[in-house]
Formats: C-alpha cells, structure tokens, sequence
C-alpha cells in the first residue's frame, strides 16, 4: 500500500490573480513581510498493491488528469502506508 | 445539415444551444449524452456551457474524459465543425484540440454581460458571414475565461490567423484580448462568449446568429449540389 501526495501548483511563468488576492489582504492584515503567495491544490491518493509501477502511474495521473501542463507544475511524495 | 449538442452532467446551456439550432437557425439537432461513442450521423459537433462535473479539479477536465470526447475528436479529424462555447471552450483546450489554457479572470469576478467583440479572422467556416474588423454584441457568462498560452503558441495562433474573435476591450485579462481561437484546420473553434445567447432581437442581440449560418452555409456548399 503506498500513499501519494501531489501537489498542483500554477507555473511560475503564469501569474496567479488569486494568490495576489491573497497576498494583498495578507498585506493590509498587516503582515506586509508576505512578499508572494501561491495557490496551489493538493491531492493525496491511495494505491493499492495491484499497483506495481507506483511512480510511473503517478506520472501518468499527473500528466494526464491532475495537473495541467500548459499552466501548472506538479511535484509528489511517495509514502509506503501500513494495510488498512 | 445535423447538429449534436453534447451534454455533459452540469452542462447548462444546452438547451439555449439546442434552440438556437431548431429555432432560430432551422436545422436539425439532437441532444447527446456524454456517453454516446459514436457521432457519425452528425455533421456538426456543439459543446455547450455550464459547469460539467461542477468544475472539479479544472474546468473542462472531467469531462475531457468523457466516452463521447473520442468521437468529437473523430468528428475533428475528419473535418467536420466542432464549436465549443464557454466550458464546451474549456473542454476543448483540456482534451487538447484547441492549444492553451484558460486561468481565473483577472479581476477573479464572475462576469456576466454582453461584450462586444471584433472579428478578427472571417476566412472560416465559422465566421464566414460576418466582415474583418466587424463588431458584435455577445453576452459572457464565466470566471475562468482568462486564455492563457506561452509566447511561442501565441505566436502560431498570429501566424495561422487562427484567432477569431478578440475582445474589443479587455474583459477577463486574456492574452492579446482573445476570445475565440480556430485550430490550425480551422474546423474546431472555441470561444468564451455565447453566440447561442444572441440569436434573436428578443434576447437583446442577434448577432450570434450569423455564426451558425455561416457554419451551415459552409456546409451546404460542399454538401448540396444546387445550394
């Protein structure tokens, strides 16, 4: 059993109008020291031991359905998980 | 001609697709399920608005999944019109039949109004009755429609005149005010703003109308022998 984590998170090329939202009411918060936040989406996913190739079906996913390559990036965490 | 307008769970414009089709245009159309696998009784492909799949994960990602997506692109090969409006648009940038993708709008609002756009491209199937440079009044309705794509793709939709229709001023923050964008065939066109919303005086625009004419007239050029 291994679970997965994945994070989705907006190119940095690509500007992210909610993370500035963010950033900015972090500022009038007072928390002016938050130069830049990013908003991004984190999975996390569950295989079972029919999975032989772990990393390469989570390349797979990612490339497929998770992430979308034109503006995101993905990166991940593989964790070997006791039998429920 | 024959029209399929494809549904989706969460689709929310198909019905005003549907009627645009039947009664404002004239022309044969069917609803279809995402299910279906086979569309070769079609001669045009519509995918409608809403919010298919509820927007999870991306707009348009689910449903890029979907069974009957096979067939649209089996319809898109094969050269037959596929339009894709507002999340039928987004649909059709995640299954990749249109380069690009679409980010929140600038502003992050839903915005909902009748925008004015100029065609930039009437050499297609899908514009072919409106003028270069012709303004019209079409309504959006979305919150994702901010096209994004990198410089070298932008640079390829310039080149193969595939941008369509641009904003006459800027809505959403899209890139180089783009609201509707042709693949390289020019047989696949997707567009954030509704023409199916304005086809008729009554709905405040008809100038969405000529779209869909332009598509049948299209067709009935290469299809009727004494069109």
């Amino acid at each position: 059993m291994y679970k997965v984590k994945v994070y989705v998170t907006l190119r940095e090329s690509v500007l992210d109008p909610q993370g500035k939202a963010v950033q900015q009411s972090l500022s009038s918060l007072g928390y002016n020291g938050v130069e830049d936040v990013r908003i991004g989406k984190y999975m996390e996913l569950q295989f079972d031991d029919t999975v032989t190739d772990v990393e390469g079906t989570v390349k797979e996913v990612c490339e497929k359905l998770l992430s979308n390559p034109v503006i995101e990036d993905y990166r991940y965490e593989i964790e070997e998980s006791a039998k429920q | 001609m024959k029209f399929a307008v494809i549904v989706f769970p969460g689709s929310n414009c198909d019905v005003d697709m549907y009627h645009a089709v039947k009664d404002e245009l004239g022309e044969q159309v069917d609803l279809v399920w995402h299910d279906a696998d086979n569309l070769d009784q079609y001669d045009g492909i519509l995918l409608p608005g809403g919010f298919s799949y509820g927007d999870y994960l991306r707009s348009g990602a689910i449903a890029h999944m979907s069974k009957v997506m096979a067939a649209v692109k089996k319809a898109a090969e094969a050269g037959k019109p596929v339009l894709g409006v507002c999340n039928g648009f987004q649909i059709l940038l995640e299954s990749g039949l249109l380069p690009g993708a679409m980010l929140r709008n600038k502003n992050l609002k839903f915005i909902c109004r009748t925008v004015e756009l100029a065609v930039e491209n009437n050499e297609t199937m899908f514009t072919s009755l409106y003028e270069k440079g012709e303004k019209i009044r079409i309504p959006v309705a979305h919150g994702e429609g901010n096209y994004y794509c990198d410089d070298e793709t932008l640079a390829k939709l310039q080149a193969n005149n595939q941008i369509a229709f641009t904003y006459a001023s800027d809505v959403n923050g899209s890139l180089s005010d783009i609201a509707g964008i042709t693949n390289e065939k020019g047989n696949v066109l997707g567009m954030m703003p509704h023409p199916e919303r304005a086809v008729d005086d009554l709905l405040g625009s008809a100038d969405g109308l000529k779209l869909f004419q332009s598509i049948v007239k299209h067709w009935r050029d290469s299809h009727v022998v004494n069109a």
